[in-house]
């Protein structure tokens, strides 16, 4: 197999692993916008680090953790509903990001690879950096299973059971920053979302417990993602927009077997 | 006296700057069960929520005996129809064992749906999981928040029967809000009445001829309670059947 090929599977099954629990997440806490966020606000981070000159990786994933810090502290003592902070910390950021980018030197910018991401054009250096990244939010996870699914089903119910409720919701949203971040890289800004919520919500159709609907996300996404560049390769068609919808593909069968 | 798990001492509450509760004071002693009664709107809901460190006391204070567990029973729960989630699955939340989960279940009578999906069930099999939620926190003192809504009559009779036969086997102390004045004040020790501030507080007999619990509950109704007894010679189990009455509940 070319090196290529081997490369862009190893990144996107590795994102896929951990997309799967926390799409999980984004389904029951209904944070499908803040994924959307996270990316958005990623396109002004890449703009950042090429006004200057440093770690575009880096800077997107520093960023992205500073507003999921941002979006914990707003949760909690924000006038404005959620949503619409989060709408706007998205635009803003797009704007603010397009502004800088019409600023940077380079001319030639590939907006493209950054709206549909370019998982053929990924590093070795990336794919480690997506290991060590999937590993702390995998490990995170596992160990904060429970705590995290019971915030997931009730806050009071969990806080007035002695779980430090806003500490974890604060993690969760940072592990949820990484994981978009990294998933950004491989399906692009636009598509971020959907590598997060389709994989959980086909998962859905199969599950009867919580855990067991992680382990089928994480399952449903790699299928998604080796559909998606087998496809890419054979037919030369774009490797995020042929994930998306080989999980899509999935998430229909499943609820057909469902129904 | 030292059996105090709770005691709330000149307790006000402000919330977006409108005063919901202002200068409460009683207390909760083991093994005995104290109940929230008022209107609608009365600040019972936020009062149980500052004993549940849920929400901010304005002034005064709420002391509570060092290590107390706490088991809460909320008023409603509303599940996200996107997780699937087994009943035996909700309840191991608490982190209690399979083992552990199974017990508290068949203490309060619904061992048959540890399989079944949490939004499936129906609402007097809702208010026994979260009681055998609350349980499995092996607690000393209970907060139930209105533990019978949704529940029919005769149900709420057997839900406030099991709660009595809980904190006889368990002697924790209880905290209860409640609507269902005359169910309650067969099983209750000691009621107090809310509306913003405590109008009365007392043995439940001692209450309902006090003027300040007929002024705000109208007398006919006053009158009602103080001859209410509760008296039957069978039981339903929560499958429906018919079970011979027991003697854990204090009928009067």
């Amino acid at each position: 197999m070319e090196e290529l090929i081997l490369r862009a599977l190893s990144a996107g099954l590795l994102v896929a692993v951990i997309t799967g629990p926390m799409g999980c997440f984004v389904i029951w806490q209904r944070m499908a916008y803040f994924g959307d966020t996270l990316a958005h606000s990623a396109l002004l981070g890449i703009a950042l680090s090429l006004l200057l000159a440093i770690d575009t990786n880096l800077t997107v994933l520093v960023g992205g953790i500073c507003i999921a810090l941002l979006l914990a502290w707003t949760e909690s003592s924000s006038r404005i509903p959620l949503d619409t902070v989060l709408g706007m910390v998205a635009h803003v950021a797009l704007a603010g990001g397009v502004i800088l980018m019409g600023l940077t030197q380079q001319g030639q910018i590939d907006w493209l690879a950054y709206l549909f991401g370019d998982l053929l054009a990924v590093s070795w250096r990336e794919v480690i950096q997506t290991a060590l990244l999937g590993g702390v939010v995998l490990t995170t996870v596992v160990v904060c299973w429970r705590k995290f699914v019971a915030l997931a089903v009730d806050r009071d119910l969990a806080q007035a059971e002695g779980l430090a409720v806003r500490r974890y919701q604060t993690l969760l949203l940072v592990l949820m920053a990484i994981t978009a971040t990294t998933a950004m890289q491989i399906v692009g800004v636009l598509l971020v979302t959907a590598l997060l919520i389709i994989p959980a919500a086909a998962a859905r159709q199969l599950a009867n417990t919580p855990s067991q609907m992680a382990v089928y996300a994480s399952i449903i996404g790699c299928l998604g993602v080796l559909a998606g560049v087998a496809a890419s390769y054979f037919a030369d068609i774009a490797t995020g927009p042929a994930i998306v919808v080989a999980s899509f593909a999935i998430y229909l069968l499943a609820s057909l077997k469902r129904s | 006296m030292t059996d105090k798990l709770l005691e709330l001492e000149n307790v006000s509450i402000t919330l977006s700057g409108r005063q919901i509760v202002r200068d409460v004071s009683f207390h909760v002693a083991a093994g005995q069960i104290v109940t929230l009664i008022g209107p609608n709107g009365a600040g019972k809901t936020t009062l149980v929520r500052a004993v549940l460190g849920l929400c901010a006391v304005s002034s005064g204070a709420i002391h509570s005996r060092r290590g107390l567990r706490v088991g809460y029973m909320p008023q409603r729960l509303h599940i996200n129809r996107h997780m699937p989630l087994p009943v035996l699955q909700f309840l191991r939340l608490s982190g209690a064992s399979r083992e552990q989960v199974l017990t508290a279940l068949a203490e309060t009578g619904i061992e048959r749906l540890h399989a079944a999906a949490m939004q499936n069930v129906s609402g007097g099999e809702l208010q026994r999981i979260l009681l055998a939620r609350a349980l499995l926190r092996n607690p000393q003192l209970l907060v139930l928040d209105e533990p019978v809504q949704g529940v029919d009559l005769s149900g709420q009779t057997e839900l406030y029967d099991l709660i009595t036969k809980v904190r006889n086997q368990h002697g924790c102390g209880v905290l209860m809000v409640s609507h269902d004045l005359q169910l309650v004040m067969a099983t209750t020790d000691t009621v107090v009445c809310l509306n913003h501030h405590v109008c009365c507080h007392g043995h439940p007999d001692h209450v309902s001829n006090d003027p300040a619990f007929i002024e705000l509950f109208g007398e006919q109704f006053a009158r009602k309670l103080a001859v209410y007894h509760h008296d039957h010679d069978h039981e339903h189990d929560v499958h429906g059947d018919v079970v011979p009455g027991s003697d854990s509940g204090s009928h009067s």
